[in-house]
């Protein structure tokens, strides 16, 4: 079982309940097939940094998930299948990255550090 | 016989600047893994046009340069970041 994150980019014109649903139908493909659900992040509207498919908007969902490796690959193939969604990116999280996420949520934040090391330097 | 050299007098003291010494800034803080999705902090590496800064400027070691580019990379792909822009700061 290893650690997987999935980034998904919906299209803007999702309302709110269709935005849940389509998380819904993601989240439970992932459970069916033998995954289990870490953690559920909607980022929510957000302008993106160039247009993708004429679009300058994007509804952005981030999920961390445990799954067997032959997981993802029908994972893509649905998500491939699917027009609200604009772009995907599945990485694979080695062992750093998890303890990292688990921190961001556990609240202390990663760069925190970074700034009082940098207004110590100041 | 050899005219001896007048020494120069400077009114202030030469300084020989010196230049503070690099350091990799994720070995120092022990950051270990450097995430696609914090573009606020990518964008450090990052000069105006959005293009990675070298690790001469930078002062990164290896192993995190590299991590640090498949990062922006990532963010690059997920439009968290650009490819390339004008202005970016």
């Amino acid at each position: 079982m290893n650690n997987y994150e999935l980034m998904v980019i919906f299209t803007p014109i999702l309302s709110d309940e269709e935005y849940a649903a389509a998380q819904k139908k993601y989240v439970d493909f992932v459970q069916e097939n033998g995954g289990t659900i870490v953690h559920q992040e909607p980022w929510g509207l957000r302008s993106l940094a160039y247009p993708i498919q004429k679009k300058t908007t994007g509804l952005y969902w981030v999920l961390e998930y445990q799954a067997p490796s032959d997981l993802n690959a029908k994972l893509t193939v649905q998500l491939n299948r699917d027009e609200q969604v604009m772009r995907h990116m599945i990485t694979r999280l080695d062992k750093y990255a998890v303890e990292y996420n688990a921190k961001r949520r556990a609240g202390i934040q990663q760069h925190a550090i970074q700034k009082e090391f940098d207004n110590l330097n100041a | 016989m050899a005219t001896k050299q007048p020494e120069i007098k400077y009114l202030t003291a030469t300084r020989i600047e010196k230049r503070q010494k690099k350091y990799c800034r994720f070995k120092k803080l022990g950051i270990k893994y450097i995430d696609y999705k914090d573009a606020e902090f990518l964008k450090k590496f990052l000069n105006e046009q959005g293009k990675l800064l070298p690790r001469r400027i930078t002062g990164n070691s290896l192993k995190y340069q590299r991590k640090l580019a498949t990062a922006v990379k990532k963010a690059r792909q997920m439009a968290l970041l650009p490819y390339v822009t004008d202005l970016l700061k």
